[in-house]
C-alpha cells in the first residue's frame, strides 16, 4: 500500500496500485488536485487548480 | 426490548422535532405526548409530517404516566418548578429547556434574570452534547438540552480550544445567522410574514442567553454572540474570529479538526477546494443530526475563522437530545438519527 501526505491539509493518501507518475489525483478530505511527481518513494505536488469566485 | 418515552410539551418545534424521531426510533415506543394547547387533539394536526405515522393524541401533563425515559419541551423556566414530579415519573430526563444548562446558579441569574427555583438540581444535569460530555451521558440520569446557537458555537470552538490552538484570553467573536424556527412556534409582531420575510436582522449585538453555555463549556472568559435573523425556516450559521497561539499552522487546524469529525459520529469537515458547497452550510443539513466544521486561518496575523452549520431543532435540540438518550441507554448513539438530510432542497 502506497500512502502520501497531502501537502495542502496533511491528509493521508492511499493511492492505487496502478497509480503512475504525472497522473492527477484529488485528496478525499480538501479537495485540492495533486500531480503524483515521484514513486519510489511516492511524492505528490499542489496541482494548478482553476480558482473559482462563484461571481461573489 | 424497547424503552417507553413520553414528551412533556409536544406541540412545539422542538417537542414535533422530537415525535418525528422517537417514533421511527428502533428501540423506543412513544407512549404520552402533553399538551394543554391542543388536549384532545391529534399528534398530527399540529404536527403534519406525522399523519399516517402515529394516532397519538395530546394529553394533559397530569395523565402522564411512568416511563423509562421522559422528555421536556416546555418553554423556558417551566421544568425547574416540577422537576420533583417529573423524576418520580421516569428515571431517565432530558429536559430540552434552558432551565438545566448552567451549572452554577449564579451565572443562571446573571444571564437569565431570576433565581432559579430548584438550584439543587443544576449539578445534578449533564450539558446535553455528546461532542462534550460523552462518557457523562453514558451514566447520566438527567441531561440538560443545549441552546442552538451555543450548540453551533461550542462545535464552531471545539477543535480548536480541545487542541489548545487560540488564545484564551483573547476575544472571541461568533458572529450567528439564524433561521425563524429558532424562535418557536409562538408568532409575535417580529415574526409577522410581511416584517420576517427577506429579512437580514441583527436582533441581539449583545448579551444573547446562549452566550452563558458558550462560557461554561469552553472556559472562555471574553466571548461575544451576536444574532442576526436570515430568511430561513431551520438552520444556524456561527462564524468565530479568534485569535492563534504563536506558532500555529494550518495543518495544525487540519489535524485538530480531522480529529473532532474523526471522536464524532456527527460532525464532519467540510473544507473543500472543488465544487459548490467549499463550506459548512445549513441548507443541506435541514432534518439532519450533523454539525459541519470548515476553518480558514490567516498564518500571518493568527486570525482564525471558524464555522459551523447546523439544523437548530436537530443538532441543537431535538437531534441532540434523542443523541443523549442513546448514550445514556446504551444504545447505538446514531440510533433514530441516520438521515442525511436532502439535496437539493
Amino acid at each position: 500500500m502506497i500512502t502520501v501526505s497531502c501537502p495542502e491539509c496533511a491528509a493521508e493518501i492511499t493511492l492505487e496500485e496502478s497509480v503512475e507518475v504525472n497522473e492527477i489525483i484529488v485528496c478525499p478530505d480538501c479537495g485540492v488536485d495533486l500531480e503524483v511527481t515521484a514513486l519510489d518513494p511516492a511524492e505528490v505536488e499542489l496541482a494548478p487548480m482553476e480558482e473559482e469566485d462563484w461571481g461573489e | 426490548m424497547t424503552t417507553s418515552v413520553s414528551i412533556i410539551g409536544g406541540s412545539g418545534y422542538g417537542g414535533g422535532e422530537l415525535l418525528r424521531l422517537l417514533l421511527a426510533h428502533p428501540n423506543v415506543d412513544v407512549q404520552q405526548v402533553t399538551s394543554r394547547s391542543h388536549l384532545g387533539e391529534y399528534v398530527y394536526q399540529v404536527h403534519p409530517n406525522l399523519r399516517k405515522q402515529t394516532q397519538l393524541k395530546f394529553v394533559d401533563p397530569a395523565q402522564i404516566e411512568p416511563v423509562d425515559a421522559l422528555f421536556l419541551a416546555q418553554p423556558h423556566g417551566q421544568a425547574q418548578h416540577n422537576i420533583e414530579q417529573y423524576a418520580a415519573l421516569a428515571g431517565k430526563i432530558v429536559d430540552l429547556s434552558a432551565d438545566f444548562r448552567l451549572r452554577d446558579p449564579a451565572l443562571y441569574e446573571k444571564w437569565y434574570g431570576e433565581k432559579h427555583a430548584a438550584p439543587d438540581w443544576l449539578g445534578r444535569f449533564v450539558y446535553g452534547l455528546p461532542e462534550l460530555h460523552r462518557a457523562e451521558l453514558a451514566t447520566a440520569d438527567y441531561v440538560s438540552g443545549v441552546g442552538c446557537n451555543a450548540t453551533a458555537s461550542n462545535l464552531a470552538l471545539l477543535p480548536l480550544v480541545k487542541a489548545d490552538l487560540i488564545e484564551p484570553s483573547a476575544p472571541v467573536i461568533v458572529e450567528i445567522k439564524v433561521g425563524s424556527s429558532e424562535s418557536g412556534a409562538e408568532g409575535n409582531v417580529g415574526s409577522h410574514h410581511a416584517e420576517r420575510a427577506s429579512v437580514i436582522r441583527t436582533f441581539s449585538a449583545f448579551g444573547h442567553r446562549h452566550t452563558a453555555e458558550v462560557i461554561q463549556e469552553m472556559g472562555l472568559g471574553r466571548v461575544s454572540l451576536t444574532m442576526t435573523a436570515v430568511d430561513l425556516v431551520r438552520g444556524v450559521l456561527a462564524t468565530v474570529h479568534a485569535q492563534a497561539k504563536p506558532g500555529a499552522a494550518n495543518k495544525d487546524l487540519w489535524k485538530a479538526y480531522r480529529a473532532a469529525a474523526s471522536e464524532n459520529p456527527f460532525v464532519r469537515v467540510v473544507k473543500e477546494s472543488r465544487g459548490v458547497y467549499r463550506v459548512p452550510e445549513p441548507k443541506v443539513l435541514a432534518g439532519s443530526n450533523y454539525a459541519d466544521l470548515g476553518f480558514e486561518f490567516d498564518e500571518s496575523s493568527g486570525h482564525v475563522v471558524s464555522i459551523c452549520a447546523i439544523d437548530n431543532l436537530m443538532k441543537g435540540a431535538a437531534g441532540s437530545a434523542v443523541q443523549c438518550m442513546n448514550l445514556m441507554l446504551g444504545l447505538d448513539e446514531t440510533a433514530g438519527l441516520e438521515f442525511m438530510g436532502l439535496h437539493p432542497i
